[in-house]
């Protein structure tokens, strides 16, 4: 088997709140290879979106090592790591996250900017984008005079457009409903045949029915880490 | 990529057009006070520097000392202590470029039917030198002519338009206190001296002249004033010691006793005038720069707005690959961007105010590209250094702090 995407040994993350230290992670192992998909859950509070904000390099873990793509975190810089968010890590969060004044094209093309890539290759690798997630005839609209299953879909030509090797989803679904977040998933399907790798958070089993492996979080630790029992045939 | 980030920082600036616009006006109206105020200093510079030179440069005027009769003293220059030779003897010293012996006076002066009174000087060719006054039209009198007292004559332009209209004066006769004079020349236009008197309302006539034919002289071959040039202004304090002592051991002054004479420098005084307009035009674009700092703080107080604001937006920015010179550039930019624009607004309203204050009021003012260049890269530099801040403060936080607040 070829070295893991991600690697994570002992990792712990506690935060300083008024009552004292809270442990929102204790000694998390986990390995993801390349092109899985795997789906995070747990009950809210159970330290998975944490664990989703260290994986894409936005939080910084208390003590353990976290190991991307061969790259130890703990090491790098903060622009070595924006680095990585921008080339290695394609991020989708639940509230789309898209810049409300800029036109689609624009919030697609936005991490190009900061790899250095010139505006006309920008702008023509955001309308493959956006014809990818079917958007190409919305390019200069802004994101709030398109639905939110279609905002999700141009996050997501955000977090590709920079072809990264890892896809991370903090419950992509989470403020869509039952129809368009299943045609997004439809879409991650897609992308995980194409040999992306994703990482998904949901707590919604139908969703993370999609995903191939499922790892359960509870109370800041993995308490099963297994194959999709009834996976159902990507259609 | 730089000029990606242009079309950000424009865009932002856009979204909040009141607030923007009125940030810029801090620099506006810092910009144009400090145009403004300049070019009404350096043209109260320029004018004052006019009169200067018009005057003449490194003089020294010696006047004769004074006489008291019964304990009434009268003004310097009325004791016969001054004689043509000093003069002559001051001219060895060196440093000394010319020296003037000056006997003036005022005479009324008839040619035709107009008469006029004005101004009579009686002095030597150097005099015209030392005020550095050149000829208009014909020719200077000349030693030979001060030597022979011959009733030659110079007149200046406001004296030949009084007394001969449009008619050229060169080779014309007058008449100073019944005395018949030939116009040898006449004299460029000198406008007002410091004090406010119309320099060209005058006539030069040879010192011996003046003496024997016009006012009489109870003394001849003293003289109440002599004007001497030196030939560079920083030697002026060295002639003045040799002039002092020359002039003590020639009038046989005993060690302890006061001067006969008295000495002042021109130059100096002139200087002062000059000196006390620039501290003027400073203390104008002092206050000036004042509001400049304001509109600067005004900048700084916005852009920390912003990015207080724009927290959210800077945590996704992070979170797709900005990396911290991105996000400084970012408002680094805007912050400029405001304050450059703002301080071209300004120059142009500081500029038409310059020009207003020109035609409302006759001040002189001088809008120099030197002036303007300074407002410009101050502006520039007061939106670098209070854009600054903020722009590092956006900088360094924390993505994910960044992308959980509300």
């Amino acid at each position: 088997m070829s070295l893991p995407v991600i690697h994570i040994e002992n990792l712990f993350k506690s935060y300083q709140t008024s009552a004292g230290l809270f442990p929102a992670l204790k000694n998390v192992n986990l390995s993801i290879a390349a092109n899985e998909f795997v789906a995070i859950m747990g009950p809210s509070g159970s330290g998975k979106s944490t664990f989703m904000n260290i994986l894409g390099c936005l939080d910084k873990p208390t003590s353990g090592n976290y190991t991307l793509n061969g790259r130890a975190i703990a090491e790098l810089s903060r622009d070595e790591l924006a680095l990585l968010r921008n080339l290695t890590i394609g991020f989708v969060f639940q509230g789309f996250n898209l810049l409300p004044r800029m036109s689609l094209l624009d919030n697609v093309a936005l991490p190009l900017i900061y790899c250095g890539v010139e505006k006309a290759e920008r702008q023509q690798r955001a309308r493959e984008m956006l014809a990818k997630v079917n958007l190409e005839d919305k390019a200069e609209s802004l994101p709030n005079q398109i639905s939110g299953g279609q905002q999700q879909r141009i996050a997501i030509a955000r977090a590709l457009i920079n072809r990264p090797r890892l896809l991370l989803a903090d419950e992509p679904t989470g403020n869509l409903d039952s129809r368009t977040g299943d045609e997004i998933m439809k879409l991650f399907d897609a992308l995980n045949r194409e040999g992306l790798t994703i990482v998904l958070v949901t707590h919604e089993d139908d969703i993370a029915q999609h995903a191939a492996r499922q790892v359960h979080f509870h109370d800041g630790r993995i308490i099963s880490d297994q194959p999709t029992p009834h996976l159902e045939a990507a259609s | 990529m730089k000029l990606a980030m242009l079309g950000e920082a424009w865009r932002a600036m856009g979204a909040n057009r009141l607030r923007t616009l009125l940030t810029m006006l801090g620099m506006v109206i810092g910009v144009g006070a400090v145009v403004l105020m300049m070019s009404i200093g350096q043209g109260a510079q320029y004018s004052i520097q006019q009169s200067i030179n018009s005057m003449g440069s490194n003089l020294f005027i010696l006047l004769a000392g004074h006489t008291s009769s019964g304990g009434a003293r009268s003004s310097s220059g009325s004791a016969h202590t001054l004689t043509i030779s000093d003069s002559e003897a001051i001219a060895e010293l060196p440093g000394v470029q010319s020296v003037a012996p000056i006997h003036p006076g005022s005479a009324q002066v008839v040619y035709g039917p107009n008469n006029w009174n004005t101004g009579v000087i009686g002095s030597t060719p150097a005099y015209l030198d030392a005020r550095s006054w050149s000829l208009n039209s014909g020719n200077a009198f000349t030693a030979s002519d001060v030597r022979t007292g011959t009733r030659v004559a110079l007149i200046g332009q406001t004296a030949a338009l009084n007394l001969f209209g449009d008619e050229d004066p060169v080779g014309k006769t007058i008449r100073i206190n019944q005395s018949p004079f030939t116009i040898l020349g006449t004299l460029n236009p000198k406008g007002q001296s410091m004090d406010g008197r119309d320099q060209d309302d005058s006539i030069i006539i040879p010192i011996t002249t003046a003496q024997r034919s016009v006012f009489g002289t109870q003394f001849p071959g003293t003289v109440r004033m002599i004007m001497v040039q030196t030939t560079a202004q920083d030697i002026m304090p060295v002639v003045e010691k040799s002039m002092i002592a020359l002039l003590r051991q020639r009038h046989r002054t005993r060690d302890g006793m006061e001067d006969d004479f008295s000495l002042r420098n021109l130059t100096a005084v002139a200087d002062s005038a000059a000196e006390s307009t620039r501290i003027m035009s400073l203390l104008l674009g002092a206050i000036a720069s004042v509001s400049l700092l304001v509109g600067g703080i005004g900048i700084m107080n916005i852009m920390l707005v912003s990015v207080t604001e724009r927290t959210r937006e800077i945590g996704i920015r992070m979170a797709i690959g900005a990396r911290e010179r991105d996000i400084l550039l970012q408002f680094l930019l805007e912050a400029i961007i405001i304050s450059v624009l703002g301080c071209f607004i300004g120059l142009l309203l500081g500029v038409g105010g310059a020009l207003l204050t020109n035609k409302l009021t006759d001040t002189m003012v001088i809008i120099s590209g030197s002036s303007v260049l300074v407002a410009f890269s101050v502006a520039a530099t007061v939106g670098i250094f209070f854009g600054y801040y903020p722009a590092h403060k956006a900088a360094k936080l924390d993505p994910i702090e960044a992308l959980r607040y509300q």
